[in-house]
């Protein structure tokens, strides 16, 4: 039905040209949903926005053919290709809070693009309306069609999302990262209905993703990319079960596997390509210092009990109570020294609201905290010169927030060594800096530049070398790599694994992604709607969890069925 | 370094856009006129013995009657136009340029301060701000220049007609500022390089200047160059209006109410070549504000 042949997408700037895209061809078929997979950068949603048509003022497609059945998609001019997208052509976005309008009711959204493509009445319309929001699984349609996109989850949302992609018949529709911001379970539900609406309604889904486990669940076929050029192509058993290029194998391999432990994640490096390599001997001064200040070698225990959350709601109404919210509720956990607590959960159970309050970011309502047998002030009374401050450490989830983009590397780097008296001379300070920077695996010239200069895994590099820089012994990781590709992901990962038995750092572990905290905690805790669920040693969980919604979260997290299996 | 510059977004932005080099052209020339006025003007018209009587209403060079020796004209008292204007401007963009740095100042730290700390103290700060918002310049200087008369003897007043001037404008600016600065605080707050410093246990005063102040200067600066153009009309108006700075230091301002004189007469140099000079001066500025506005918001471009 969609056939690309030899796609190539040039952007322009003012340095010359690049190319995005070079000689991608494929071919999608009524039904069938083809999957593009690759790193960031490696060009899949430019093929997305190339056969839309709505490729940035900066960008044009140098050669190649687009045909959808007999149409030719380049000889269109803007307002046949324009009556095109919505009609034959759909796409799903990443982001279902952002890709609806806030102010206007499902509703009106709905009808509004029914009949910009079709003449057909308010009254018609809207029936169709409903029938598309409860074939894609909306209960009770008729009454919630006239909510808002706020009033509807998440999942909802996208499921929303998909039905305004589909009310005027598509024959492709193109989802962009559709399930990468919602939660596991709600994923699942999200790429169900996708299979099912290709099996049922024959339409044609491309699916851009970065995740490797979305593509084994759904796709027929899969191409997987880099750097604009395609690296394998093939049905999905197939490519993913007995991948022939390494680039494919090593992607795969990046994957964390949620079955078993590994000691180390696995880097998507084909053999023989870039290593990079830290100074060893400037490493070691990071590391020698790091040792010298921890007198045990073991970081503090943490234990926290009954900690209680509230935030403060809306006012119902101009005299109306507030209707507070609780974020945690009598929550308790230790934490042993020199280990790592994964923390898991559903987005909005609070597992970040525990974080910050141990980082003292957020008031808790109640609850007790110690740090080694002392207690450890919550927010309001935890003064700037607690010991606390130095010892306990964050790293945040989006490296490109969490460091001052005005500020040189050196003089992020520099802050903890100046705030905490740990080092009084400005020049023993800028070489500890490209020591730890060493340590971290950046060279140490990364001191004098800008955080916009760095990728994303550098970033997040950076802001483990400052985190170290205060000599912590507790290490807080709100989902460190959420926000990064798979390979860097690993990376980052390897990095905070080895510092963290190298200098016994006691860590607080969160993430989303139950394979990832398989790897790297020893014991785990499942937060739900602000409650424990479960708390053990991180090993005996995996095997066989107790509660049943640890069980169902485990069931729920795609797996790459055709991996290989042997280590 | 040099290089570097030139390489740079906003140099390569600036060549491609003509409105913004026609106008920073004028604005130089204007603003680099006005502070060597002493050094270009042939005459100094705050000197009563330069000028006499028997040169007045002289028109411009290039009207018939016209005298070389005053390229655009004289006024009533035989005063060199070209020379009052420079001195006038260099008064003008003097008082604007003061105001415009006590608004910054003012605005920018209470906005920070309130947007940092939020609840009472920026209640407190922004229903002030509001107050402020809800009087016209204009009534806010006629006040200040109303009390500093009231309470100040009478040959103290004509000193610090300056700066009383200076204050009212200043006063009307602020919130701007504030405003501008608080409301983007509230982002970059949020964001974790913020929340990271917090946690490290800063000193407030430092995180407010080390690390968000950089972060919000592009929008500060796209304000501070569009009030500087607000501030210079504003003196303008209230010179024109008399509260402003007294006939014998003339700004541009009392030019033009001098002018106005004249403005049936005949003598049409004397009212529409400072009016012309304050119009292109202030449209300058303002293009060049745009110009920053569309470099600091790309979405813009």
């Amino acid at each position: 039905m969609l056939e690309v042949e030899n796609l190539t997408v040039r952007f322009r700037h003012r340095q010359g040209t690049t190319t995005a895209v070079e000689d991608v061809s494929l071919n999608v078929g009524r039904g069938e949903i083809h999957g593009l997979v690759g790193e960031s950068g490696a060009g899949k949603s430019t093929i997305g926005a190339a056969i839309m048509g709505l490729l940035p003022a900066a960008g044009e497609i140098a050669s190649g053919n687009l045909h959808l059945d007999d149409t030719d998609l380049r000889a269109l001019t803007p307002m046949e290709a324009h009556r095109l997208r919505g009609k034959r052509i759909s796409m799903i976005f990443q982001d279902p809070q952002t890709s609806l309008d806030p102010l206007m009711t499902v509703e009106a959204q709905l009808i509004e693009t029914i009949q910009a493509h079709e003449d057909i009445s308010t009254e018609a319309a809207r029936r169709r309306a409903i029938e598309l929001l409860e074939e894609i699984g909306i209960a009770r349609a008729e009454t919630r069609i006239r909510a808002y996109p706020h009033q509807f989850s998440g999942g909802m949302r996208q499921r929303v999302v998909i039905a305004l992609a589909l009310c005027t018949n598509p024959e492709l529709i193109i989802a962009d990262e559709p399930t990468t911001a919602l939660d596991v379970a709600v994923q699942a539900q999200v790429l169900d209905l996708i299979r099912q609406l290709a099996d049922t309604r024959g339409v044609g889904f491309i699916l851009i993703t970065h995740d490797i486990g979305v593509i084994a669940q759904v796709s027929d076929r899969v191409t997987v990319l880099r750097g604009g050029r395609v690296v394998e192509q093939g049905p999905t058993p197939q490519v993913l079960g007995a991948p022939e290029q390494p680039y494919t194998k090593a992607l795969m391999a990046a994957v964390p596997p949620l079955d078993r432990k590994l000691d180390r994640f696995r880097l998507p490096r084909v053999a023989g390509e870039e290593e990079e390599a830290a100074s060893a001997s400037a490493a070691k001064e990071a590391e020698d210092w790091l040792m010298s200040g921890s007198g045990t070698g073991l970081g503090p225990a943490l234990d926290l009990s009954d900690i209680t959350v509230r935030f403060r709601g809306e006012r119902r109404g101009f005299l109306g109570a507030r209707e507070d919210f609780t974020a945690l509720d009598g929550v308790s956990l230790s934490v042993r020294p020199g280990t790592v607590m994964g923390l898991v959960g559903e987005s909005g159970s609070g597992k970040s609201t525990l974080a910050k309050v141990v980082a003292a970011l957020v008031q808790p309502a109640s609850g007790e905290m110690t740090l080694d047998g002392a207690p450890l002030p919550p927010m309001r009374s935890r003064s700037r010169h607690d010991p606390s401050r130095r010892l306990v450490q964050m790293v945040f989830q989006d490296p490109f927030s969490s460091l001052n983009a005005r500020h040189r590397v050196l003089g992020i780097l520099s802050e903890p060594l100046r705030l905490y008296g740990l080092e009084t001379d400005a020049a023993r300070r800028e070489r500890l800096v490209r020591a730890m920077l060493a340590l971290v695996g950046l060279p140490p010239e990364a001191a004098d530049r800008y955080p916009h200069q760095f990728s994303g895994g550098q970033r997040q590099r950076i802001a483990v070398a400052r985190a170290l820089l205060s000599r912590p012994g507790l290490l807080i990781c709100d989902e460190p790599t959420s926000a990064l590709d798979v390979s860097i992901q690993a990376q980052v990962l390897n990095l905070l694994k080895d510092l963290q038995t190298r200098f016994g750092l006691t860590t607080l572990f969160i993430s989303h992604n139950l394979a990832v905290v398989r790897q790297m905690s020893d014991d785990i805790a499942v937060l739900k709607d602000g409650s424990l669920v479960e708390t053990g040693p991180s090993e005996p969980f995996f095997a066989g969890p107790q509660a049943t919604y640890s069980q169902e979260l485990l069931a729920q997290t795609p797996t790459v069925r055709f991996g290989p299996r042997a280590a | 370094m040099l290089g570097r510059l030139m390489q740079s977004e906003a140099v390569w932005l600036f060549s491609r856009s003509p409105a913004a080099i026609l106008a920073a052209i004028a604005a130089v020339t204007i603003v680099l006129g006005a502070l060597f006025a002493p050094w270009i003007a042939p005459t100094d018209p705050y000197d009563l013995s330069s000028f006499s009587l028997i040169d007045g209403l002289l028109p411009p060079v290039w009207e018939d009657g016209g005298d070389p020796r005053f390229l655009l004209g004289t006024d009533d008292q035989g005063r060199d136009m070209f020379s009052s204007i420079l001195y006038g401007a260099r008064l003008s963009l003097a008082i604007a340029a003061m105001a415009m740095a006590i608004a910054l100042v003012l605005g920018v730290g209470l906005g920070l301060a309130a947007g940092y700390y939020g609840g009472r103290f920026d209640a407190v700060v922004m229903r002030i701000a509001d107050v402020q918002l809800a009087l016209p310049a204009i009534l806010t200087a006629l006040l200040i220049d109303g009390i500093s008369r009231g309470i100040l003897p009478r040959d103290m007043h004509d000193d610090l007609r300056l700066g009383v001037i200076t204050v009212a404008i200043a006063l009307s600016l602020w919130v701007n500022f504030a405003r501008t600065a608080r409301a983007s605080v509230f982002v970059e707050r949020n964001k974790d390089y913020v929340q990271a410093a917090i946690m490290m246990g800063q000193h407030p005063l430092r995180i407010m200047a080390r690390h968000i102040l950089p972060n919000i200067l592009g929008p500060l600066l796209v304000i501070a160059t569009v009030d500087l153009a607000s501030a210079i009309l504003l003196e303008a108006t209230l010179s024109f209006l008399g509260v402003g700075l007294p006939a014998d230091s003339p700004s541009l301002g009392t030019l033009i109410r001098i002018g106005m004189q004249y403005l049936l007469s005949g003598e049409w140099w004397i009212l529409w070549i400072p009016t012309l000079f304050l119009v292109v001066l202030v449209v300058a500025i303002n293009l060049l504000g745009d110009f920053l506005r569309d470099l600091f918001n790309p979405s813009l471009r």
